[in-house]
């Protein structure tokens, strides 16, 4: 481990007794994280946040969440954003369940179409969606009226 | 293969299988649309025609493939005589149209509206153009125009115009890699083909040439398709002269060409043509939007279930 990964350990990421980390989060993404779980509004735990930090692939953020875990909805958006997050789920300041992050093929009500003459974004009975692919890094998104392109900034149009 | 109920809104869903079998029909109900015999395959059939936007040939062509066929059009009329006026969502107009018609053709001014119509409709939705989406009866009447004036295998065809923001040239690009087509592009560096476009092209190993000028093309090809160039795309009148000028299609220019180029133009047309190209034999684009007519014969007879 290098020093850097040591300080990261020993300073910077307090081990939590109950909650989640978000790890390997693409840098730059973790505001757009806390937007998708609402926090601070959803709650008055603390949550820590690294942004920028090394990893082996590079660059990285991370979330931590104290004193709750995500449901299954929550984790699907954040897989938009962070395709390649892991969730970790800690209880009693273990590691009690890791997973990462699935991608669905079509997803519907979670990211609004960029494009303000699609048919969805009229007043018409429908909901957003998106067909969705990934380049490894970044999902992409393709809307299913529209058919236009979603990817840089995902985050952005969240619902 | 069948086509009973489909709904047609994009070319992509559409295999040359499937391209070539609404060809062959077309062909077949050509005399037809000429009213060199008669047919009633539709009798007793309606069309709901609902146009949103403003139209000539598609709509007209599309009433008239119908009558042809001995089936009966029932027009939504006037946007602002409806209740779309009173503020009628689309969803809920369709839903009643379908009870009165066999098929529906819709024009929207936005896009993904032929999906979401199509979500909402118990009869098939033939899609005449949603906003700067998709217009896939356009694109079939060209590849049966290319098909009956020139040939679809091993064609050298030049797309010359705005191909960034012209519906009918990104529909007839994705539809011509599926015949293994050349494709030259022309037009000014501010209209040029949207690159993802050219990507997904090459991608396919259709051979893709850029230039600027038609003088560069004329001598190789076998169909030279202009668009139409909107001066509102330029805020400098002095450069869309220019541009203009540069992709003007006349006599002169055509006497490089093979003597069987074919000329086309999805109409209608502003100054892209010289109105003296009419009288020579390339000028293809009245022939072009009589066929639309027996391709949207086709289309109705088979997504109404009347041919297979």
């Amino acid at each position: 481990m290098s020093i850097e990964d040591q300080q990261i350990r020993e300073i910077r990421v307090h081990p939590i007794e109950n909650g989640t980390v978000i790890d390997h989060i693409n840098a730059g993404q973790a505001l757009n994280v806390l937007k998708i779980l609402n926090i601070p509004t959803s709650s008055s735990r603390v949550v820590s946040v690294l942004i920028n930090a090394p990893s082996i692939h590079g660059r990285k953020d991370v979330v931590k969440i104290e004193g709750r875990e995500l449901n299954v909805e929550e984790v699907d958006k954040i897989a938009l954003i962070a395709p390649n997050a892991t969730i970790n789920i800690i209880r009693n300041f273990e590691v009690s369940e890791k997973d990462i992050v699935h991608i669905h093929s079509q997803i519907e009500g979670v990211v609004r179409c960029i494009n303000p003459n699609c048919i969805s974004n009229s007043n018409e009975p429908v909901t957003s969606k998106f067909a969705v692919s990934s380049n490894g890094r970044r999902s992409i998104l393709r809307c299913s009226y529209c058919e236009r392109i979603i990817s840089d900034d995902i985050g952005e149009h969240l619902l | 293969m069948t086509f009973k109920d489909l709904h047609i809104i994009s070319m992509k869903s559409f295999s040359r299988d499937m391209i070539d079998h609404v060809l062959n029909t077309a062909e077949m109900l050509e005399p037809i649309a000429r009213d060199k015999t008669k047919s009633d395959i539709l009798k007793g059939k309606v069309l709901g025609v609902m146009f949103f936007e403003p139209s000539t040939r598609t709509r007209m062509s599309f009433e008239t493939a119908m009558m042809r066929l001995g089936g009966d059009v029932l027009s939504l009329g006037s946007v602002d005589a409806s209740s779309i006026a009173k503020g009628e969502t689309l969803a809920d107009t369709i839903r009643v149209v379908d009870g009165y018609a066999n098929a529906i053709v819709l024009r929207h001014n936005k896009e993904g509206a032929a999906q979401l119509a199509s979500e909402f409709s118990s009869v098939p939705i033939l899609n005449a153009g949603d906003g700067a989406g998709h217009h896939p009866t356009q694109t079939f009447l060209d590849l049966y125009t290319i098909r009956r004036e020139s040939h679809l295998d091993g064609l050298k065809i030049a797309l010359a115009g705005d191909l960034k923001y012209g519906r009918t040239v990104h529909s007839l690009c994705y539809a011509l890699s599926l015949y293994g087509a050349e494709i030259t592009l022309i037009s000014p560096k501010e209209l040029r083909l949207p690159a993802e476009i050219i990507e997904d092209l090459k991608s396919r190993n259709i051979k893709v040439t850029e230039t600027e000028s038609i003088e560069d093309a004329i001598e190789d090809i076998d169909v030279l398709y202009a668009t139409r160039v909107q001066k509102e795309r330029f805020p400098d009148p002095a450069e869309y002269r220019k541009v203009a000028n540069s992709l003007l299609i006349t006599p002169e220019l055509l006497e490089k060409a093979k003597p069987e180029l074919k000329v086309m133009h999805p109409l209608p047309r502003t100054n892209e043509i010289d109105p003296r190209v009419d009288n020579t034999k390339h000028a293809c684009y009245f022939k072009q939007s009589f066929y639309g007519v027996p391709v949207r014969m086709a289309l109705l007879a088979l997504v109404m279930g009347a041919l297979e």
